[in-house]
């Protein structure tokens, strides 16, 4: 790495030793957060090119940019990559990875070959997903609803759902790592409410993705067994039920979009104190909030399901459950805004994207609660409202946290500044191409235009115009970050171990961090967010 | 260990719970597959596997012990029951390739519809209480399959010497999965052999 040759006199995780070797075979967590790092960004461009594609063939009503089938193909493709290649994995397996064992004190994982080998699961699913992206593609949507991918569709539907099966494991392993890290790995002194809550929402994750990913495993190869050797157990022509292939899909596909979630509003919960300068408010029920999230989101899975054919009595039961799961998350918002309140804000660029979180993820949770509302659910399904709605959870929410999270952590994990103009910059150009690409659709939805279409009536075209445009400012949102971190490798302001004035023992080491994270083992003797008792550092490194 | 039986756990609930729903809505044809299933097979596979435990378990304490060669020969032993249980399971799974019971084209019940003219047996449910029979031993099956081949690599390393009464935690990882997985059949046996054996009538 280029950091290397001016901060070569002190030895770091970056510049410990060179080769490929070194980074192929590494159990260092920090340098398999890079590797992963680097796979998702490569998934992300990929789910990203899907998605414009999508966006330039709506921006006609008749469809001449692609055909039908293509079009299947293209919004299955983007689902999948981005749901099972990115989203999942981003957080968790990015920042996670790098700042988990140090958050908590500890030299490593748990279990570091484990680490390395859930990346090599990754891979192998990832090439197997653009194997099959390369040799035709998939059309049955992310969702693989039963009977059309296992009776109908002639794409490549095994081959997929192997792919993501293989990454679910991946999944599986990041998840039992960490939950065996927090509980044996702590630092002496480092209870579990002196946890920061970036710990306690990646435990709740974890316990998702163990729980859930094996479920959805399971469900991918009866599909699977039922496409190669056709079994019945899906298939309504034989008395098979499609409807119990929905419930154990979304059984898990349900608490996913909470693994999505949950580490992005552990990431805000981290920035949100140093740029008030504030205690957390709450923090108890900040961190309880999490699992509270984790375990309602595994009693709402049908709520995906409501003109499916469910009766009305579980239909009412799920609403309700569904409606339980705003209470943990409005405590979130209450509290990040409860800690802003009378704090002394700067305008940073994570703080940007925090700001950008919350405003996102309110609107896509409102809108939520649209949803698990019997009536209105009815009118809106397999709309477009649906697609905005779950794109402010998921983009407008998870991707907000990821991208505040690689700022406010860039300084430690390369050890350089980024350009602090051209990170508020694109934070605001993310926040405008967002808001103009999705927010039309919850208006085109409510009008009527059904999702997963290629062409639709003429006069739905203004609306989608708008969209279109709002996704090339987003995607320029997108690939700024990218470039001027990697511009920042060489030539950003050299970083001191803590540039925010954060509390967090990950501040507490050099940046970047030695191999074994601490130059000898720390000691917890202070609660959580004592920003009471951190000065704020005197120039915030803001004016460049 | 214990997290990863958790989501092995969930991994299995998943085709329980089919199985569940199915039996509710397509009773008859379940105790009609389950009657054809052989019992005397099942039964002796059942024996087995829990031999094979029996023989984990004592190895883990000759592990603590620190006695090295009962323990490779309790390894060995639970891999020959190991195997014994794969190879009775492959005798089972043929006989029902003679009888035309495996899932797809060549699919055909006729002799349980003949053999059993007292309940109304659907042909094409009869065919998912074989599919869920087929995913869910073949399933476990390669649960045992990945058993021995982790029970191989113990009993190598054990004969070399590396576990010592300070160190066999392998050893009892190892075991925690075998009994795990014989868990798995022992609610497996009823489910699918023993659904409804009393004579018709």
């Amino acid at each position: 790495m280029a950091t290397a040759a001016i901060t070569a006199e002190r030895e770091h995780y970056l510049n410990k030793d060179y080769g490929i070797r070194s980074w192929l075979l590494t159990t260092d967590h920090k340098r398999i957060a890079l590797l992963y790092l680097m796979s998702i960004t490569f998934f992300f461009f990929i789910g990203g090119f899907f998605a414009l594609l999508i966006r330039l063939e709506l921006l006609t009503p008749a469809g001449d940019l692609v055909q039908a089938d293509t079009y299947n193909k293209l919004f299955t493709m983007h689902g999948q990559v981005m749901i099972f290649f990115f989203l999942i994995p981003s957080i968790p397996a990015v920042l996670g990875n790098f700042l988990v064992p140090m958050m908590i004190g500890a030299k490593d994982l748990a279990f570091p070959r484990i680490n390395l080998l859930s990346w090599y699961l990754y891979i192998i699913a990832g090439i197997l997903m653009l194997h099959c992206i390369v040799t035709g593609g998939v059309d049955t949507g992310w969702t693989f609803y039963t009977p059309f991918s296992t009776a109908f569709s002639n794409t490549k539907v095994i081959e997929a759902g192997l792919s993501i099966f293989i990454a679910g494991f991946s999944s599986i392993l990041t998840g039992l790592n960490f939950v065996v890290t927090i509980h044996r790995m702590r630092a002496p002194g480092m209870t579990w409410s002196r946890l920061p809550l970036f710990i306690w929402a990646h435990y709740a994750t974890s316990i998702i993705q163990l729980l859930g990913t094996p479920v959805l495993a399971v469900t991918l190869v009866l599909v699977v067994c039922e496409r190669a050797f056709h079994l019945g157990i899906f298939d309504p022509v034989r008395g098979g039920d499609p409807l119990l292939f929905q419930h154990l899909f979304w059984f898990y596909s349900h608490p996913a979009v909470y693994i999505m979630i949950l580490p992005s509003m552990g990431v805000v919960t981290e920035i949100i104190p140093c740029f008030s300068r504030k205690r957390i408010f709450g923090y108890h029920a900040v961190a309880l909030s999490s699992i509270a999230i984790a375990v309602f989101g595994f009693l709402v899975w049908a709520h995906h399901m409501f003109v499916a054919g469910i009766s009305l009595y579980s239909a009412l039961i799920f609403s309700i459950l569904s409606y339980m799961v705003a209470i943990p998350s409005a405590i979130k918002v209450f509290n990040w805004t409860a800690t802003m309140y009378k704090g002394s804000i700067t305008f940073s660029t994570p703080m940007l994207y925090a700001f950008g979180f919350i405003g996102l993820f309110t609107m896509g949770g409102l809108t939520g609660l649209f949803l698990s509302a019997l009536g209105i659910d009815v009118h809106v399904t397999d709309t477009y409202f649906v697609v905005a709605h779950f794109h402010y959870i998921m983009v407008g929410g998870a991707v907000m946290g990821y991208l505040g999270g690689m700022h406010f952590w860039w300084p430690k994990i390369s050890g350089r500044m980024y350009p602090e103009w051209l990170g508020k910059f694109a934070a605001l150009i993310v926040f405008l191409g967002f808001n103009l690409t999705f927010f039309p659709q919850f208006v085109l939805g409510y009008l009527g235009m059904p999702r997963r279409y290629w062409q639709y009536p003429p006069e739905f075209q203004v609306l989608n115009v708008l969209s279109t445009a709002g996704s090339t400012i987003l995607a320029v949102g997108y690939v700024l970050p990218m470039v001027y971190f990697l511009w920042s490798m060489r030539y950003g302001k050299i970083a001191d171990e803590n540039p925010w004035g954060a509390a967090g023992l990950e501040w507490k080491t050099a940046s970047p961090p030695p191999t074994f994270n601490f130059e000898e083992p720390p000691e917890v003797t202070w609660e959580a967010y004592n920003y009471d008792q951190i000065a704020a550092p005197v120039e915030v490194s803001l004016e460049r | 260990m214990w997290l990863f039986l958790g989501t092995e756990i969930m991994f299995f609930g998943g085709m329980f719970c089919a199985y569940l729903i199915y039996r509710i809505n397509y009773f008859n044809e379940f105790a009609a597959g389950s009657r054809s299933l052989n019992l005397k097979w099942g039964t002796i596979n059942t024996i087995v596997l829990i031999c094979s435990s029996l023989t984990v378990a004592l190895g883990v304490r000759a592990a603590q012990m620190g006695r090295r060669k009962l323990l490779v020969v309790l390894l060995i032993l639970t891999i020959i029951f190991g195997l014994a249980f794969l190879g009775i399971k492959g005798i089972e799974w043929y006989d029902k390739y003679q009888e035309h019971h495996i899932p797809g084209a060549s699919f055909n019940a006729a002799d349980l519809v003949r053999d059993y003219p007292q309940i109304h047996i659907d042909q094409s449910h009869e065919q998912i209480y074989f599919s869920l029979y087929f995913a869910m031993t073949g399933l476990h099956a390669l649960h045992m399959i990945i058993g021995v081949g982790l029970f191989s690599y113990l009993t190598f390393y054990a004969w070399k010497g590396r576990y010592t009464p300070a160190y066999y935690t392998p050893i009892e990882i190892g075991g925690l999965y075998w009994h795990f997985v014989d868990i798995v059949w022992i609610y497996l046996f009823p489910l699918l052999y023993l659904i409804d054996r009393k004579p018709l009538g």
